[in-house]
């Protein structure tokens, strides 16, 4: 068969690009609709609420991580900062303003960028590492600042509202936590899909140009600061928007909102799903999200396990986890996944030695630093031993030794196994 | 008068310790183009090295050896973990920082515990040095501008000196050149990434006693270091030495002044009352003002002066 005739028999079996478009957003629809008839505990439900305010951040602040190559410290202040303008507004609604609780995170987004534009203006003048720095420095002054004028932001335990204080719109009254997990659907659905479009508009593709070679698109006639103002407009207007729905779920706003461990999370979300793709952060932003839920009821150490996860992804998969998973495509297309399968379980072994070791010793640490109350009797991994003992200890760095030099035996032998089978699925 | 002498003497010192921080991260910065993220970490980690081993050993040996462990580990750091990912670019390797700083916070409250440590003044330094206006001046505080000062200047010597300076300064803006020359550049940049590191890592010994040494020190005192470095201009020493100055002077002096706009216009007759709407404003001493300091001067130099005091590029 000649090329041409191959490319029109492709052409006839695939379906209009529309279509192919609408489909994965169809998915999404369906998914959404579902979870909540599934997941029907109130914990739940939480989860997946938690997860959606998440995903508008995280891929929020993709629009300049992933997109304009901006990256910052200090993005919480504009989720923050939203969310106290929507729970401020909250309360404006309670005393007779007439305005539907639906529209909050709205209000939430044009906070956010109201702040956008101010500090953007001043950071975004620098690029690279200095607006790194900037950003962390005006995070810094922002919190200090809220901390002193507590009238506005109600000091350590924050300000709070009512979100079913509001005027009934359609017998929505958010009284009750399905309500709620439809608004955050419907405004991270509608979210995620005008940030989708920014990304295909003209700007979209500048921010892209901005990221790659600044220099020539100053040549090309734009101002690249400018091009990063926009973007950091459009980014912190979004992560407003979460900030908003944030302070409807939760009915508060406290100064934690807008510090250093939220922004430090929407970057650990952002970088570990993928900062090169649309569905990385979403993949991240659900990942963290349940590991903080489900970790941080087994151990207290879950920030120390996210950091080192944190530091792992940046050392060997620098395109986060979304990155790995679309490694595998031309071999998944080829029908030859099944021929990385040994190589792969060879592998598991030893990084499940080296993970059961270090987490071993985190938690022997944990347990003798931070909770000696509880006594040196401990269970991990279905075995009860004696935190205190020698042996726990030679056990645990026995177990990690292992698994490192099991692990640098094995890597060379599962990296060829890699090769050849791409070279075949090329092939 | 006395409130003069005392809060130059002290901002001095706070500058001199700003100072030690931004020297070694403004020096790795240059060299490599990379801003570690965790240098406030490994000065954090001298503190409680120092500690730690001055309860087996007492204070003196701590000193040598906190920053030569915290030296020997920041060169690890840059073997065996920014080499690799130096190939994935600039904004990779903040991260992969920044990650390092999360974990040591972590892996500090691991061992040490969440409250601060009892890191104090060895006793072989607590006495007066001397005394001004009827107040004594603690000897440990001239401990640490001695070691400060001694610090830079055996620094100094080392760089402009001696052959292994020499080559540092050639490979801060002619690696290439240097490498071809046959000089092991990569070596040459863990030299100066370990050198950086013991240098916070000193800090820390001497900066644990007069601050306090808690796993947050090191988010506390992080972020104005980097305002320092990016007030004084990214990359350039002098700016950096400036700027830490500054800085360190300005925030001691805001400390100590205890004066806020409702006294002034009480000074003028009005009186501000709770109900006030702007009273959150007016009542806000300057004193309280003085963590926010270094940030106002960092959003004030962005309005005037883009790249810094002394800073040259413009990233």
């Amino acid at each position: 068969m000649s090329e041409v005739a191959l490319k029109t028999r492709a052409a006839r079996t695939r379906a209009p690009v529309w279509l192919r478009a609408a489909v994965p957003w169809a998915l999404a629809v369906l998914i959404i609709l579902a979870l909540p008839q599934l997941m029907t505990t109130s914990f739940g439900r939480t989860l997946l609420i938690e997860m959606g305010i998440a995903i508008v951040f995280a891929v929020a602040y993709n629009m300049l991580l992933g997109e304009t190559g901006m990256l910052s410290f200090g993005h919480a202040i504009y989720f923050g900062l939203g969310g106290y303008a929507a729970v401020h507004v909250l309360r404006f609604i309670a005393a007779g303003l007439l305005l539907p609780v639906a529209l909050l995170p709205l209000v939430g987004g044009l906070g956010g960028l109201v702040f956008g534009l101010l500090f953007g203006y001043l950071s975004t003048r620098r690029a690279g590492t200095a607006f790194a720095m900037i950003t962390l420095g005006l995070m810094e002054l922002v919190v200090a600042l809220a901390l002193i004028f507590d009238h506005l932001f109600g000091g350590e335990e924050g300000i709070s509202g009512n979100r079913t204080s509001g005027p009934e719109l359609f017998g929505i009254t958010f009284g009750s936590q399905l309500h709620v997990y439809y608004l955050v659907a419907v405004w991270m659905l509608v979210s995620l899909a005008l940030m989708r479009a920014f990304t295909r508009t003209p700007v979209g593709r500048l921010c892209n140009a901005v990221r790659d070679n600044p220099e020539r698109v100053q040549f090309l006639g734009y101002d690249p600061s400018r091009i990063r103002l926009i973007a950091f407009a459009g980014s912190s207007f979004f992560a407003g928007v979460a900030g908003g729905l944030f302070a409807v779920n939760y009915e508060l706003m406290a100064i934690n909102s807008l510090g250093a461990e939220r922004s430090a999370l929407v970057l650990l979300m952002a970088y570990i799903g993928g900062i090169g793709s649309f569905l990385g952060p979403i993949l991240g932003a659900v990942l963290v999200t349940f590991l903080q839920v489900a970790l941080s009821d087994y151990t207290q150490a879950w920030l120390l396990y996210l950091g080192l996860f944190f530091v792992l992804v940046t050392l060997f998969a620098p395109n986060g986890l979304i990155g790995l998973v679309l490694m595998h495509g031309p071999i998944a297309r080829a029908g030859l996944l099944h021929r990385l399968a040994a190589a792969y379980a060879l592998a598991l072994v030893p990084a499940l030695l080296l993970a059961a070791g270090l987490i071993a010793l985190v938690e022997i640490n944990y347990r003798l630093a931070i909770r000696p109350e509880l006594g040196p009797a401990m269970k991990l991994f279905g075995v009860a031993f004696d935190a205190k003992s020698a042996t726990a200890w030679i056990v645990s760095f026995l177990l990690v030794g292992a698994g490192l030099l099991g692990l640098r035996a094995v890597a060379p032998r599962v990296a060829a196994r890699w090769g050849e089978t791409l070279e075949v699925a090329r092939a | 008068m006395e409130l003069v002498v005392f809060s130059l003497l002290n901002g001095v010192l706070y500058g001199l310790l700003l100072f030690m921080l931004s020297s070694g991260l403004t020096l790795i910065f240059s060299m490599m183009g990379v801003l570690n993220f965790a240098h406030a970490s490994l000065f954090m980690l001298g503190a409680y090295l120092a500690y730690q081993i001055g309860r087996y050993t007492g204070f003196w040996p701590g000193l040598v050896l906190a920053p030569l462990i915290v030296g020997l580990l920041g060169a690890a750091i840059e073997r065996w973990g920014l080499r690799t990912v130096h190939r994935f670019g600039h904004v990779a390797e903040l991260l992969f920082t920044f990650g390092l700083a999360l974990l040591i916070e972590e892996v500090v409250q691991l061992i040490w515990g969440r409250a601060p440590v009892p890191y104090t003044v060895p006793s072989s330094l607590d006495f007066a040095a001397f005394t001004l206006f009827g107040t004594t001046y603690p000897a440990y505080k001239v401990f640490m501008v001695l070691i400060s000062i001694g610090m830079f200047g055996l620094l100094g010597l080392v760089l402009t000196k001696t052959r292994i300076g020499l080559i540092i300064q050639a490979a801060l803006t002619h690696p290439d050149m240097v490498a071809a020359l046959g000089h092991n550049v990569p070596r040459v940049f863990m030299l100066v990434f370990g050198v950086g590191s013991a240098l916070a890592g000193l800090a820390g010994v001497i900066g644990g006693f007069a601050l306090v040494t808690s796993p947050t020190m090191a988010r506390t005192l992080g972020p104005i270091v980097f305002v320092v470095i990016v007030v004084g201009g990214l990359g350039s020493l002098t700016g950096a030495f400036v700027a830490s100055l500054l800085i360190g002077i300005v925030q001691t002096f805001a400390v100590a002044i205890d004066f806020s706009l409702i006294d002034l216009l009480a000074r003028f007759g009005v009186t501000v009352t709770r109900a006030d709407t702007f009273y959150d404003l007016w009542r806000i001493k300057l004193a309280q003002l003085a963590p926010v300091l270094p940030y106002f001067m960092l959003v004030l130099m962005l309005i005037m002066r883009p790249r810094g005091l002394m800073g040259t590029r413009e990233t």
